[in-house]
């Protein structure tokens, strides 16, 4: 009997509850007098049956990529990261600041220029609970979600106070060399579609995290900490530092979120525009279970499930999308939790066939 | 007339026999001591009294009546309590709410009669000289104050028949007085208790008759005042040593370890580990024999520098040992093998590297070297024969004895000059203890200085040149290895020769 094969089997307890949170959104749907099959059908016909539709998918998707992976790499560590909403209004602010304050800069320049920027800023807010953490054991949880309100509440005073163009909540336009392009450079049917290239860039941060966690040293050590403390303790790791790290690390990859917003669409900073992409983001990090190529997948998912109910929008209620989306994650708990002890029982039961073998 | 009696009781967890046809009698009113060893079934056979565990086979009369404890909520309603080891209170609540927890008295509509249940108490700490503020907080409470909180709770349940697992391992000798003047006021009252412990002058001290067991039997029940110590000790530790397996005279030169007057606390912040100097040579076993909870713990901790030296020092080689050439100086297998050890859902091959991952031939700068780690993998997993021989299997999946040699192939495969071994066999099988006796006495014949704490005598006196004993935080003796058994160091372990050597 091999056990480790039965990570396969474990695939399925998600497969399982998507299957299941559609038949009841299928009810929902029933309930509030529209024919699911048909609004199905539309829904997967406008996101996966062209271009255009898969497209704003993308769009939809890159930023909960770059939110998951915040919180999958925290949750690695053991750590529970709320903070990723923070991070990324951090971060992304920065990212426009710096794209319309240093605006004769060329592009080759400015652009790694906003990208660390939104890094950084991200980063440092990662760090602050991080620190707090290490130095005086307060609990992250708590911190992350008081770095939340911090950020929302110092942006919007910077915003409103300082950069705002009369009259909107958004600050001045970045400068063109600073933006990202479209996708319709590449595909003409494109065009109007928000998708940019940077979801080429939250496709490399996946796959960085991938190496990052598995093929290095300190992604090692920080899998160490959130497998046993004790036993990383033991092993010479310095507990402290590799929090403040994890939690920097993290808030970095949700300070790229301005990538997507700022530099590939709208090119200015707005108030509002996150709409709790960093809290998706820890549902897109639990369906993944927190595995950095897992989470390119569920991120697309939860991108399907954005779209998807804006092109339905005028059959069903917005709301339908938020049902679903919590109809998903309840049932992907419930499932891998059956799935486990399922496989718990198969072993026992094979455990018993060898002895009286 | 017995208030307990225990008949053939027989226990087994899986293959092993943890009691074994045991007789066991308690007459009422008698203070009676149950002593042995770790692991000589003295807490199984309680646990059993209590109702915790279920026994494979035997009969249980209480007062007289044949009875099935089948949970400890029976054993409470037939007048039996125990205080375990590890005490069962909610830090945050007051002595009077824990003490009525699960048992409160209550007003209409379920609402909880404090001052009543303070009445209670106030009647049954006067009548037992049991004295504790009632409305403090647990947490403030010192642990003999918890103790009592623990008593108090048997005797609010109404307990006649009081079982004390090692009531006396947590306190202070002050402490230990007050307890006892408490006992020998409940025998008064005509209350049954039963001590579990290992320190045989208690025995002496407070004990009608005393049971001894070793290796799941009874050995003997005698009455307290027709033995002595020694002869206790005897009985507890069982047959002299039948000749030693392996010789080897090793060619002992320049001390590797110095280790000068260290003390350090314990996780309540007490003293743990008071001077305790001593040196390991090269090509040296050093064995440290203790009973559980004499500091020989907190001693590897701080070798192994996970808890803080309070005073003295550590050298190796000559160099004083810090958080930054201890990673060469020292290999450490450590007790808790699945939790310190390892990380159970890390892969083999992941966990030959623990510890020691930050080594240039595994990761330069980030990266780690994948082939390095692997083809290191998979050398250790021949060598030292893991099984599976799979170095992606989770660790979680390996046996008891496969995940011990992990630990040692790394730990050894180091090359450290110096190996601490902890409890390195317990719950192995033979073909796993005898790898690592091999293992070990390789690396003592390659020059290494090696510090072996054992609780299995047979072990220290097989493998060990010389042995520390230590007892309460002091180093008591150092004995030859070859010159001593296991009957002269159960006397020192267990406080009857307090000989400062």
């Amino acid at each position: 009997m091999k056990y480790y094969k039965t990570s396969l089997l474990q695939l399925i307890g998600p497969l399982l509850a998507l299957l299941l949170s559609f038949l009841i959104g299928g009810i929902f749907i029933f309930f509030v007098g529209r024919d699911p099959i048909l609004v199905y059908e539309r829904f997967f016909s406008q996101t996966l049956g062209n271009a255009y539709g898969m497209s704003q998918v993308l769009f939809k998707a890159t930023p909960l990529m770059f939110t998951g992976l915040c919180v999958a790499l925290s949750f690695r560590a053991g750590l529970f990261n709320i903070g990723a909403e923070g991070q990324l209004i951090i971060g992304t602010f920065l990212t426009a600041w710096v794209g319309f304050t240093f605006n004769s800069l060329p592009a080759l320049v400015l652009i790694p220029f906003c990208l660390i920027a939104g890094i950084l800023g991200g980063a440092f807010w990662g760090a602050i609970p991080g620190v707090l953490k290490a130095k005086f054991g307060a609990h992250e949880v708590i911190n992350t979600i008081m770095m939340n309100f911090i950020a929302a509440a110092l942006v919007s005073y910077l915003v409103i106070n300082v950069y705002a163009v009369p009259a909107t909540i958004h600050t001045p336009q970045i400068s063109p060399a600073s933006e990202l392009p479209r996708l319709d450079f590449l595909v003409d049917s494109l065009r109007g579609s928000p998708a940019n290239v940077s979801v080429f860039l939250a496709l490399t941060a996946s796959i960085f995290c991938y190496y990052f966690l598995w093929k290095t040293r300190w992604g090692y050590e920080l899998r160490a900490l959130g497998l046993s403390r004790s036993a990383s303790e033991y092993a010479g790791i310095n507990i402290g530092q590799r929090t403040i790290m994890t939690l920097a690390l993290s808030g970095g990859i949700a300070g790229l979120v301005g990538s997507n917003f700022v530099m590939g669409y709208k090119h200015y900073f707005e108030l509002g525009f996150s709409e709790g992409i960093g809290y998706i983001g820890i549902a897109v990090a639990l369906l993944a279970k927190n595995h950095p190529l897992g989470i390119i997948l569920t991120a697309v998912f939860f991108g399907i499930l954005e779209y998807g109910t804006l092109t339905i929008g005028t059959f069903v209620p917005k709301e339908l999308s938020n049902i679903l989306q919590a109809i998903v994650i309840l049932f992907v708990l419930i499932t891998s939790k059956l799935i486990n002890w399922w496989i718990r029982q198969l072993q026992a039961l094979t455990a018993i066939g060898n002895v009286h073998a | 007339m017995p208030a307990v009696e225990m008949h053939n009781i027989t226990k087994r967890f899986g293959i092993i026999k943890a009691n074994d046809a045991v007789d066991f009698s308690v007459d009422k009113g008698e203070i009676h001591a149950l002593v042995g060893e770790n692991g000589a079934g003295k807490t199984t056979l309680m646990k059993i009294l209590y109702g915790m565990y279920q026994p494979n086979e035997g009969k249980i009369f209480i007062n007289n009546r044949q009875e099935t404890v089948s949970s400890p909520a029976i054993a409470i309603a037939k007048g039996i309590g125990m205080v375990h080891q590890h005490f069962m209170l909610i830090p945050t609540l007051t002595v009077t709410e824990n003490i009525v927890l699960g048992n409160e008295p209550t007003l209409r509509f379920d609402l909880i009669d404090l001052r009543r249940a303070q009445q209670e108490l106030q009647k049954l700490t006067e009548t037992y000289h049991l004295i504790v503020d009632l409305q403090a907080k647990v947490e403030t409470l010192s642990v003999g104050m918890q103790q009592r909180v623990e008593i108090l709770k048997m005797l609010y349940r109404n307990a006649d028949i009081l079982i004390l697992d090692e009531p006396t391992a947590v306190l202070t000798p002050q402490e230990v007085e007050e307890l006892f003047n408490t006992l020998s006021h409940f025998k008064n009252q005509c209350k049954t208790i039963i001590l579990i412990t290992h320190k045989l002058s208690e025995v002496m001290a407070i004990s009608d008759r005393v049971t001894v067991m070793r290796h799941g039997q009874v050995v003997a029940c005698v009455e307290t005042k027709l033995t002595n110590q020694v002869e206790l000790a005897r009985m507890m530790v069982g047959k002299e040593m039948e000749g030693v397996i392996v010789g080897g005279n090793p060619f002992i030169s320049h001390p590797v370890v110095v280790v000068e007057q260290l003390a350090a606390m314990n996780d309540k912040k007490l003293s743990a580990l008071h001077d305790v100097s001593f040196t390991i040579s090269e090509g040296e076993i050093l064995g440290i024999a203790a009973i559980e909870g004499n500091g020989q713990a907190e001693l590897v901790q701080v070798i192994a520098g996970l808890r803080k030296i309070a005073q003295g020092s550590i050298k190796v080689n000559n160099q004083v040992l810090n958080d930054s050439n201890r990673r060469t100086l020292i290999a450490h297998i450590p007790e808790d093998r699945t939790h310190r050890g390892l990380v159970l859902d890390f892969t083999v091959a992941e966990n030959l590297i623990l510890g020691r991952h930050y080594e240039p031939q595994y990761s330069k700068r980030f990266l780690f070297h994948q082939q390095t780690i692997v083809q290191f993998a998979e050398t250790m997993i021949q060598e030292h024969d893991i099984r599976p021989r799979d170095k992606d299997l989770v660790m979680r999946h390996l046996s008891g004895g496969n995940q011990q040699k992990t630990i040692v192939a790394r730990e050894l495969s180091k090359n450290a000059p110096v190996i601490i071994a902890h409890q390195p066999t317990r719950g192995l099988d033979i073909g796993a203890t005898e790898f690592v006796h091999t293992a070990l006495l390789s690396e003592r014949d390659h020059g290494k200085a090696i510090l072996l704490v054992s609780s299995d005598l047979t072990e220290l006196l097989t493998l060990a040149d010389r042995i520390a004993v230590m007892y309460e935080g002091h180093i008591v003796t150092v004995l030859n290895a070859k010159d001593t058994s296991e009957r002269e160091l159960g006397m020192y372990m267990t406080g009857v020769i307090k000989k400062v050597a």
